[in-house]
Formats: C-alpha cells, structure tokens, sequence
C-alpha cells in the first residue's frame, strides 16, 4: 500500500502562558483522508494547540508545517489566522462564535469571502461580474446549508438556533472556506445522543465525499471511538499516547489519566 | 395595575414632600412676606404621579417583550414588517423625493438653511455608520474628518482659487487618507481605548488648527469662501442657498445608494462579521487590518465630502465648528437611528437636527435633553428607532431543483 500523503505536521509544539505551559512539545500529524482525534481531560491543552495550529496564537517553540497537496509547503507559526484559511485549514470553536446578528446563510456566506474577490470600488459599481459572483456565493453557501441539514434555517437569525444546529452551522461556515483539513474543536459538545449520531453521519460524510481531513477534539469517547483513527491524548499539555483506538483503550496511561480526573472531580 | 397606581402615588406624594419647600414656599423679602403657592403643589403631584405610572408602564412592557424575545419567536413591530415591504418602500421614496424636490419653492430661504444642515447631518451619520453602525469601531473624533474637508476646500480656495466642485472629490478623499492614518495606529485596540486614541485624535486636529497660525490661520478662521459655482452664474444669497439645498439632496442620495450597496456587498458582510465576533472573523479568512481600515476610510470619505460643503455653505470657518461636542451628536445620531441601519440614521439626523432647531426656547436645554433621550433609548430601545434589517437572499434556482428531486 502507498504511503499516505501527509497534510499537517506538528513537531515540539510548546505554548507558554507567563509560567504555566499549557502546551508542551507535542508533535502530530494527520494524513489526506484521515479522520484524526485529539483527546485528553479538561485543561490538558487540546484547544490551546488548536489555536495556536490556526494562527490565533503564536506558539513558544516548535514547528507547524503544511504540506497542500500538489502545491509548497509552508510553515505556518506566526503567520495570521486569516492567511492559514486562506491556506486550506478551517476551523470550528469550542465555545460557538457565531455571527448572531446575521441569518443563517450570511453566516456561511461569510465563509465564501477568502475565495472572492469583489473590491469595494466594484461593489458600489456592481456590474455583472459582481452580481455573479454575489449569486455564486449565495448559492454554494445554499448547498453547504442542505449538506449539513439546515436549509429550512436559511433566513434565521443564527442566534434563534438550537444548539446543536449552531454547531452545524459552524461546520458549514468552515466548509465554506475550502479547506483540505478540517479542525473541529468539540463539535458534539451540549448534543444530545440522537444529534450526535447525525454528527457521526456528517463528519464521516465530509471526509468521504469531500475528501477533507479532520482532526478532532472530542470529549464523546464513544464517537471518538467509532469514526477516529488514529488517535492522540493529552494531559497537562504532553502527549501521553497515540494509536488506533483499542491501542488507546488498553493504554494504561491514557486509563491513569482518566481515572485520575474522575477521582479528582 | 392596582399595585402600579399606589405605587405612583406613593411616588408623587414622596415628590411633593421632596419639592414643597423650593417650589411652594417663597420669601418674599421686600416686602417680609411668606408666599404660599399652593399651584405648583398641584402640578408638582399631578406631573410626577402621571411621569412615574408612565414608567412603570414602559418597564413592564419592556420586560413583557423581553420574555416574548428570550422564548425564541421575536415579533417584529407593525412599522418594521411595514418598511420590509418593497412596494411600499419604494412609494415612501417617491413621496420624499418629490417632498425634497419642491421644498425651496414651498418654503422660504431660512427654512431651506435649516434642512441644508440637517442633510449635512444625515451624510455625516451615514457616513460615521459605516464605522460605527456596520463595522462597530468606536469613533470619538469624527468630526476631525468634517474639519479636514472643511479646510482642505478654505486653505484650496484661498490660496489658489480652486472651484467648489474641484474639491469637493479631493476633499472625500483627504477624508479617506486621514481615516487611513488614524485606523493605522488603533488596529489593535478595542473598547475604551479606542475611545480615548478616537478622541485625542479629534482633539488633536482641532488644536493643531487652533494653533498653526502660519497654515489655518488660528482661531480666527478662514472668511469669504466662494459659494459653489453654476457655470459662472452670479446668484444673489436666496438662489445660492436654494442651489446649495439641491447639491445636498443629490449627495445625500448619493451617499445612500453608495452606503447601501456597500452594506450588502461583500465588503459589508465583513464589517458586519467584524462587529460581531472578532476571533471568528479572521478564523474564517477575513483580513482584520484590511478590513477595519476600509471601514474607517469609507467612513471618514463622508465627512470630508460634506465638509467641503459646508465650508462652501457657510463661507467662513474657524475650528470652533469642530468641536467634541459635533463628534458627539453624529455619534448620537447613529445611536439613536439604529446602529447599521440607513434608514434609522437619516430620521435620528432629521429629529437630532430639526428638533432642536424649531424649539429654540429650549435650546438651553437642548444637551440635557439629548442626554435624557440617549438614556431613555438605551433602556426601552437598545436596537435604535429601527433596527437593521436584513437582506433576505434569493437561491430560487436551487429550490425548484430541490422540489423537483
Ligand atoms: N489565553 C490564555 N491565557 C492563560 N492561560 C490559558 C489561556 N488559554 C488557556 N489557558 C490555560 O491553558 C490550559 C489548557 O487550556 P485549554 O483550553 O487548551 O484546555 P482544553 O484541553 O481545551 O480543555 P477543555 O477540554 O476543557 O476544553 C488551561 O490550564 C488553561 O487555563
Ligand atoms: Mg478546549
């Protein structure tokens, strides 16, 4: 079988906050068509090597590299959050950060505005070319709608959504982007076991029929368990394990540390 | 209701108690005399016993909505459904247009001065919406923008007898260079810093005015500015302002059509994204820099357009016109109308402007009023008069696909 083509590369990630290391040289990759899992006990760092992988922060040490399919790599510390979208690596939030006052479409249609190009000069002019491609946005962003199951939303302010359905949005407004590798940072996150089921569904359907790759947060080991491989955990900012997931089953540390945080709690 | 109507009068009798010996006792101190005046006792219960149930009303329906809004179903108010309705937006224009058309014929010169400044003001809130309203970058020195304009056309004018219209685009974009050098600094900064480098930044325009004798000449101002010229016409005072009054028509339809198609256009989106989630927005591939520096440039484009208008208008400037207070009540404006919404801040201009305008007894007391109304707004009112209204978007040809499948 060939070897893979390798997307993201992380090596010695390590975030510093003041004294405390919320990162600590963590390494990683996840390769075209895999749906990879970040998981690990609340505090361990996942969403920190999220941002800093994204460009929101810039991270203490180590190195992030994207290797585009057909196109250069390129090292992705420091460089601005918008410029890593551009580059083909979206991303959903943990907490939802929705554009509240603005429907449901404009949401995604935000999404589409790094593959545009209308400049303001032919926005007041609005010629054909403009209103063309105003029409291609909205309906890409349509179809992202359908995809994702929220068509019947379209012209809803987004924040008169049930919380799942935000997620879902969020996922869309991602997508809108066009990216190659997907992070989603607890999408499951507030869902109840149906919603999470069609999470299962959609997630394994982006990874298929659009060929992206995802990495995951996730705290639903069950979902984790069923679409993720392989999978990396966490704690206090180290890797402490990697594998597929009954390699991470029987791993007696990753057990430690999840035993360990319910005797705590 | 009941619990309501003794409360209020609870309230009166407290004020009347409070006020009796300002307003009831009065010594007369010619005569060695203790006036007793009963009347204003009167009043004084009758008015705060009508104010306090006023309130209390307000509150409860306030609270009433909010329960209504927090279930998840918003009803929008009759006006709100009513301005979505195209046909009739599109009669209500026709009517204005032709209310604006025929104004200087009905009324006379003084009155036509008046509504030139109140369009003035519809310009500058439109314009200070874009940063304000649509992108939601704070702007305290506004006017500072106003003053560049202004200037750009006196200093233009003096020294080398540059025409009205010459200027009026060099001035829209002096405007623009200078929202460029002062979003440059502020990029970073939100909240209340924005605030503070906004307002110094005002400040600083109008001193460096006030003080650089050589180049604005001081406090004294520039005088005989050339009105705007008709192909050479020689017009007395009433048939300039009459003319002044149309050139500010066209440009406040202008600022409308181009404000508008900016607010849905890709650009507007951004800003708008950019009000309402920062992080989000740059995740989602939007340039912050670029994007908050347009916001700032096109804003401030307005106001340095006007500006040039209204040195033409008024034939003599000094920086006394620019002062906090004018940031101020564009700010005001914009507020008041509804923050994004075109339509919101065009009437906020017009009750801001001509309000005060037309009730000149009160003019004393016209600042403790604007505070008054901003307080009252922000409690029973937060979204402005009417709030921004969203572009719904048509994806028909996808529809039908869907039914047929
Ligand atoms: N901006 C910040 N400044 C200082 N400390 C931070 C910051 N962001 C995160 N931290 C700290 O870094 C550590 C890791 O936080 P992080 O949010 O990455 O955890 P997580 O693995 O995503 O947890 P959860 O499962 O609860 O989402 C925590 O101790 C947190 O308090
Ligand atoms: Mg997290």
């Amino acid at each position: 079988m060939a070897e893979k083509h390798k997307l993201l590369e992380v090596k010695g990630l390590t975030m510093d906050f003041g004294g405390l290391r919320a990162v600590d040289s963590v390494s990683l990759e996840v390769h075209e068509g895999e749906i990879a899992a970040l998981i690990g006990p609340n505090g361990a760092g996942k969403t920190t090597f999220f941002n800093c992988i994204t460009g929101i922060y810039t991270p203490t040490k180590g190195d992030i590299l994207l290797h585009p399919k057909g196109l250069e790599s390129r090292r992705l510390n420091g460089l601005k959050p918008n410029k890593v979208t551009e580059m083909g690596l979206a991303r959903t939030f943990q907490n939802i950060r929705l554009f509240h006052d603005m429907t449901v479409l404009e949401n995604v249609m935000i999404g589409r505005h790094c593959r545009t190009t209308s400049g303001i000069l032919h926005s007041i002019l609005r010629g054909k070319a403009v209103r063309e491609e105003e029409q291609q946005i909205v309906e890409t962003s349509y179809q992202l709608l359908e995809k994702v199951g929220l068509a019947e939303f379209t012209n809803e302010f987004s924040k008169n959504l049930p919380y799942g359905a935000q997620r879902r949005l969020e996922i869309a407004r991602a997508l809108a982007t066009e990216p190659f590798l997907l992070l989603l940072d607890e999408p499951a996150a507030g869902m109840n076991p149906q919603e999470t089921a069609d999470l299962d569904h959609l997630i394994c359907k982006i990874s298929e029929e659009e060929q992206i790759a995802i990495l995951l947060i996730e705290h639903d080991m069950k979902l984790v368990m069923n679409i993720s491989n392989p999978i990396y955990v966490m704690e206090y900012g180290k890797k402490i394990a990697e594998g597929a997931p009954q390699q991470i089953k029987d791993n007696p540390k990753v057990i430690e540390a999840y035993l360990g945080e319910e005797t705590d709690a | 209701m009941l619990k309501d109507f003794r409360q209020s009068i609870l309230v009166s009798i407290w004020f009347v108690f409070l006020t009796f010996p300002l307003m009831v006792v009065r010594v007369n101190t010619t005569e060695q005399l203790v006036e007793w005046r009963w009347m204003n006792l009167v009043w004084v219960a009758i008015g705060s016993f009508i104010l306090s149930y006023l309130w209390r009303y307000m509150m409860a329906r306030q609270q009433a909505r909010e329960k209504v809004a927090d279930s998840g179903i918003e009803k929008q108010s009759k006006v709100q459904l009513l301005l979505e309705d195209m046909s009739f937006r599109y009669k209500a224009m026709a009517v204005l247009l032709v209310f604006a058309l025929i104004f200087p014929l009905v009324f006379d010169t003084y009155q036509s001065t008046i509504m030139i400044s109140a369009l003035i003001y519809v310009v500058l809130g439109l314009g200070l919406n874009i940063t304000v309203g649509l992108a939601g970058l704070l702007d305290l020195g506004y006017v500072a923008f106003f003053a560049v304009g202004a200037y750009a056309y006196a200093l233009l004018n003096y020294h080398f007898g540059l025409g009205f219209w010459t200027v009026l685009p060099v001035g829209g974009i002096l405007g623009c260079l200078f929202g460029v050098i002062l979003g440059f600094p502020i990029l970073r900064l939100r909240g209340d810093y924005l605030a503070i480098v906004t307002l110094g930044f005002g400040m600083i325009v109008k001193i460096v005015l006030e003080n650089w004798d050589d180049f604005s000449f001081g406090p004294s101002g520039i005088a005989n500015i050339d009105r705007p010229g008709l192909f050479g016409i020689d017009m007395n005072i009433n048939g300039s302002t009459t003319y002044i009054y149309y050139i500010m028509v066209a440009m406040v339809i202008f600022t409308i059509f181009v404000t508008m198609r900016l607010r849905n256009s890709r650009i507007g989106r951004a800003w708008i994204a950019l009000r309402e989630d920062e992080i989000a927005c740059v995740a989602m591939g939007i340039d912050m820099a670029r994007t908050k520096l347009s916001a700032y440039a096109l804003g401030a484009f307005w106001a340095g357009m006007v500006g040039v208008l209204f040195a033409a208008k008024t034939t003599f400037i000094n920086p006394a016109s620019f002062t906090f207070m004018e940031s101020a009540i564009i700010l005001s404006i914009v507020v008041l109308g509804g923050m994004g919404s075109i339509l919101g801040v065009i009437l906020g201009a017009f009750i801001l402007i001509l309000l005060p305008e037309y009730l000149r007894a009160f003019s004393e007391y016209r600042m403790l009023a604007f505070g008054a109304a901003m307080v009252l707004m922000m409690i029973f009112r937060p979204q402005g008069i009417i709030s921004n209204i969203r572009q719904k978007y048509e994806y028909k040809g996808l529809k039908e696909e869907t039914d047929n499948g």
